[in-house]
């Protein structure tokens, strides 16, 4: 091991670092001056933008670079992912500390958690090993789990956390299991030579396929795709709402890209046995994640089933095996985790003196209370329903158009359709806030920092929509030429 | 003619961005708000009138092109046009723009910023949609459009307004996507979203058949065309004055529209195979609609049926060319049946919203839409009831007025075609003139209803001016159609020459043996 593969894996290093920094400093700090470990963990997440931008293997006119005798891997990909992880980080960050300090809860404990889990993301995006993929997971998993059970004296977060933990320790297991079988049948742990392997081997091989059964299984449990979805709804409803926006948009970068490196990157040759696995659990996610949503009173729940929908949709885009998809599925996440963060943040907007908002009728009459948030609020809904000009829109329509292209014709009409059902559920959101009169007059009070973030987070939803062209080419061009 | 100034972004984004600054301004500020409204439509609707006064009559070529990359990646261009077909709907847009924004000027008193500010944003969408050459942006405004209609009719609208404006976002909503898959089928076949490639782009009979029916799904509910009509009424009898205006006369022409942009050039030969479908929809429409209409207590639930039928004479129109064509491969005729359906938009346009300015100038004073608490409105509100009177005579195709003009052509385009369709067509004559007269006569005429019709107020010089403008438009187009002809004939002859050529490449024509 020389010295410039270690250079690779300095924003990982600095990350690290840093939580452990955090976590010392946090016992010499007096209560008062807790305001310091944000702006710590801010400036953690800064610089690891800035040091991951400054990749030199890009510099060096190399497409991808490896380190640690092959097992972490810097591409176009992972960096793009893990910058949007930073970004939505950074606006998690910022939500979150109002949260906390208003629920008594502002502890160093959650950002020492949330950047460990954040090393956990990156180290799966960059895995190239069967081993390190494993690593990231169960450093991310761990963390969640941990902040899951955060507010130690709320029985419905102790059961969510326990519900997650059990639940998620299967699915580690199923994946492992999966994985000592690829192992079994390949002789290595590495993808690249897996996927050597897998091409000679060919498609015939048993104990290949009953190995990718059950880590397509692992994977989409860690998704949350229909039919292993039940700890979703029950995890973002039980945990506090500061912790549901984190696991809501913040891991699910490190879902993309473990399943790609899993799917595409390892076992690319499987693509025919695996496509059939995960149509079922797109085409099942999507139909159930938008009629179960449409029963929902509680907002935290039915953003949980409209992020089962979403993820059903991110599937679609792994269907066709080709560039162009895994483009579409990215591009799809990203504009997920950015609409998912200003939904929560808005939840949390709304959340006043130890009562959350998590009541849909806590939107009633936002418009007349306040007329910009109301509006952010409104923009992340018609987002999320796929309406035109924003942004969701164009991640629902390139996924479609790379089912299309692979002759999924059938699947797309479903998924468009469903959509339109869907939508329902995100009206009734915009018809509380608009139509209805408000509850309480209460004033909506946030820091400023808060207000800046949420609205910038709304705006984005149009802007990126409007001027969609730059982040769909950095999605297009991570994957090809 | 490739113009120095943007004129179609101008047009486009002068009433969005002045709509968000509208909005911007606040609650507080309503004096100001309305009028920064006034005058951004005012300046909106000088440029169209600038457009229609340059826009070059002899061409059929597009004008006044904008083009611009927009995301390169796969190819989609911010690609502006305008032809015969737009400019007129343009015009139409600002123009009632306009109106609204002062029909609304004192009905309105809760959250008027909000209210002016989504009826400049919708202006714009719907400039966008006339004008928008390449296919996502053409679905971006289509779609977009939705937006501020779902919230005009939901804060503003009626007691029903909820389950009304969910109603008709679905609808739509559930529509235009199975054209956006079409969409994304052509681009993938094709390569481009260049509306304009698509029209030259072969097509086999059975994709032709299906994109066909995916544009079919999405305009036949905006237009709408029975029986995917039932959003309309609802959405008509909840939504304030002012949305049942834009939705009369714009929204429901975006579907005519569809039909002339993408349907009858893309796919023209399933367009020419399945316009026995489309023809008898639009019969059942006309005639059938037409007895619906007759038996309606609800002034805007009539007037939205009698939409429904009216606009049933533009799909007519449309379609009756084919037929026109399978008997006489000259055609002659066909080019009437196409202005028909065209000044028959114009003319619904401003004849449906001139009606439902009316029942709101009467809802405002008595809040009832119901025919039977009327009666006799015509001795207390006498300038009223004359501009009443005169635009129910051109809703049921007075001659002199603009509804003869585009019944009249699409009828005797018929004639070329069946007789049967232009008999059943011109049961519209009866049956229009049975609902709209006695609409009038119960409303109008007779003793007077009741005491609070005695005492109401005749029109402010406000109302005055609105009516007022739109009956020089219904008598200028009825008597005088020859610019509004003029602009579209090039157009409409160019459209006529290119649904006659199969689009159905050689090598299928061989193998299908033909």
């Amino acid at each position: 091991m020389n010295m410039s593969s270690v250079v690779l894996a300095v924003p990982e290093i600095w990350v690290f670092s840093m939580a452990c920094i955090i976590l010392l400093v946090d016992l010499f700090l007096r209560e008062e001056r807790r305001g310091i470990i944000h702006l710590l963990a801010m400036v953690t997440v800064i610089f690891a933008a800035i040091i991951t931008l400054r990749a030199d293997y890009v510099d060096q006119g190399l497409r991808l670079a490896t380190a640690f005798n092959g097992s972490y891997l810097r591409d176009p990909m992972g960096d793009v992912l893990k910058l949007f992880t930073f970004v939505v980080l950074g606006f998690v960050f910022i939500y979150a500390k109002y949260y906390l300090r208003q629920f008594r809860m502002f502890r160093a404990d959650f950002y020492t958690l949330s950047l460990l889990a954040l090393l956990g993301i990156m180290l799966l995006i960059s895995a190239n090993s069967l081993l390190m993929i494993y690593l990231g997971l169960e450093l991310t998993s761990l963390s969640t789990y941990a902040l899951v059970a955060y507010d130690r004296d709320s029985s419905k977060g102790s059961e969510a956390a326990m519900k997650y933990f059990v639940l998620g320790s299967m699915a580690s297991g199923m994946l492992l299991y999966g994985m000592s079988m690829i192992y079994g049948a390949t002789g290595s742990l590495d993808l690249n030579l897996i996927s050597t392997a897998v091409s000679n081997a060919g498609r015939d091989d048993l104990m290949l396929i009953f190995g990718l059964a059950f880590l397509v299984v692992g994977l989409a449990f860690k998704l949350g795709v229909v039919p292993f979805h039940m700890w979703i709804p029950d995890v973002y409803d039980g945990a506090p709402a500061a912790v549901t926006l984190f696991i809501a948009s913040v891991p699910k970068m490190a879902g993309f890209a473990m399943a790609f490196r899993l799917l595409q990157t390892g076992l690319g040759d499987l693509h025919a046995d695996w496509q059939q696995m995960l149509a079922v659990l797109a085409l099942l996610s999507i139909m159930l994640g938008n009629t179960a949503a449409i029963a929902q009173t509680n907002i935290k729940r039915m953003l949980a089933y409209s992020t089962i929908s979403h993820m059903g949709f991110v599937l679609l885009g792994f269907l066709p095996g080709s560039n162009e998809g895994y483009g579409a599925a990215m591009y799809y996440m990203i504009v997920y985790s950015l609409m998912t963060a200003a939904a929560f943040g808005m939840v949390i907007l709304l959340s006043s003196r130890g009562v959350e908002a998590e009541n849909l009728n806590d939107f009633k009459g936002l418009n007349q209370r306040n007329n910009w948030y109301a509006a952010i609020m409104a923009m992340v809904m018609f987002s999320m329903a796929g309406v035109p000009v924003f942004v969701g829109f164009f991640a629902k329509w390139l996924v479609i158009q790379a089912a299309l292209n692979a002759g999924l014709v059938g699947l797309a009409i479903v998924a468009v359709v469903f959509s339109v059902i869907g939508s329902f559920y995100y009206l009734r959101v915009v018809k509380l806030m608009y139509f209805d009169d408000p509850i309480t007059e209460q004033a909506i009070n946030a820091p400023v920092d808060f207000r800046a973030v949420l609205s910038l987070n709304g705006i984005l939803m149009l802007g990126l929509g409007v001027f969609s062209s730059s982040l769909i080419a950095v999605c297009m061009r991570s994957f090809g030429p | 003619m490739q113009s120095t100034w943007p004129v179609l972004s101008l047009l486009v984004w002068i009433p969005i961005i002045g709509g968000m600054l509208v909005a911007a301004l606040g609650e507080q500020r309503a004096s100001q708000v309305r009028v920064l409204a006034l005058l951004i439509s005012v300046v909106t609707f000088m440029l169209s009138l600038f457009l229609f006064d340059a826009f070059d009559r002899g061409s059929a070529a597009m004008q006044f092109v904008e083009n611009k990359p927009w995301i390169d990646t796969f190819s989609i261009q911010y690609f502006l046009g305008v032809d015969g077909f737009s400019v007129p709907l343009i015009l139409l847009t600002t123009f009632f723009g306009v109106l609204v924004v002062v029909a609304g000027w004192e009905v309105i008193r809760s959250r008027v910023h909000q209210y002016m500010a989504a009826f400049l944003v919708m202006e714009g969408l719907m400039v966008g949609v006339f004008s928008a050459l390449d296919g996502i942006l053409f679905y971006v405004f289509f779609e977009a459009m939705l937006i501020p209609m779902f919230l005009v009719i939901g804060m503003w609208g009626g007691p029903r307004r909820v389950y009304a404006t969910i109603k008709f976002f679905l609808y739509t909503f559930l529509g235009s996507v199975f054209m956006l898959v079409g969409l994304i089928y052509l681009y993938i076949q094709s390569g481009t979203w260049s509306i304009l490639a698509w029209h030259e782009f072969p097509l086999g009979i059975t994709t032709q058949t299906w994109l066909f029916a995916g544009f079919l799904a999405a305009f036949s509910v905006k237009i709408p065309m029975w029986p995917v009509h039932t959003w309309l009424p609802d959405a008509h009898v909840e939504a304030p004055t002012g949305g049942s205006v834009i939705l009369a006369a714009i929204m429901l022409k975006i579907g005519g529209y569809g039909f002339i942009r993408f349907s009858l050039p893309i796919t023209p030969d399933a367009s020419s195979s399945l316009d026995w479908l489309v023809i008898s929809l639009s019969l059942i429409a006309v005639v059938y609609i037409g007895f619906v209409a007759l038996v309606q207590q609800d002034m805007k639930k009539l007037i939205a049926y009698s939409s429904i039928s009216h606009m049933g004479f533009v799909t007519l129109g449309l379609f009756i060319s084919f037929a026109i064509f399978r008997r006489d491969a000259g055609g002659s005729g066909a080019a009437l049946g196409v202005e028909g359906a065209m000044v028959q938009m114009i003319s619904h346009g401003f004849v449906s919203g001139a009606l439902f300015l009316c029942v709101g100038v009467l809802y405002d004073r008595l809040h009832s839409r119901m025919i039977c608490d009327y009666g006799g409105v015509a001795h207390s509100m006498p300038w009223f009831a004359t501009f009443a009177v005169l635009f129910f005579m051109a809703n049921s195709g007075l001659p002199g007025t603009s509804g003869f003009v585009g019944e009249f052509m699409v009828i005797l385009a018929a004639f070329r075609a069946s007789f049967w369709y232009a008999f059943l067509a011109g049961l519209t004559l009866i049956l229009g003139a049975a609902y709209s007269l006695w609409l009038v006569k119960r409303v109008i005429f007779g003793a007077v209803g009741s005491k609070d019709v005695a005492a109401l107020k005749d029109i402010n010089r406000r109302e005055a001016f609105v009516l007022g403008a739109l009956a020089v438009a219904v008598i200028l187009v009825g008597l005088w159609p020859q610019p509004l002809v003029e602009v579209m004939h090039s157009s409409v002859n160019e459209l006529l020459v290119h649904v006659q050529q199969s689009k159905i490449p050689l090598a299928d024509m061989v193998t299908a043996g033909r």
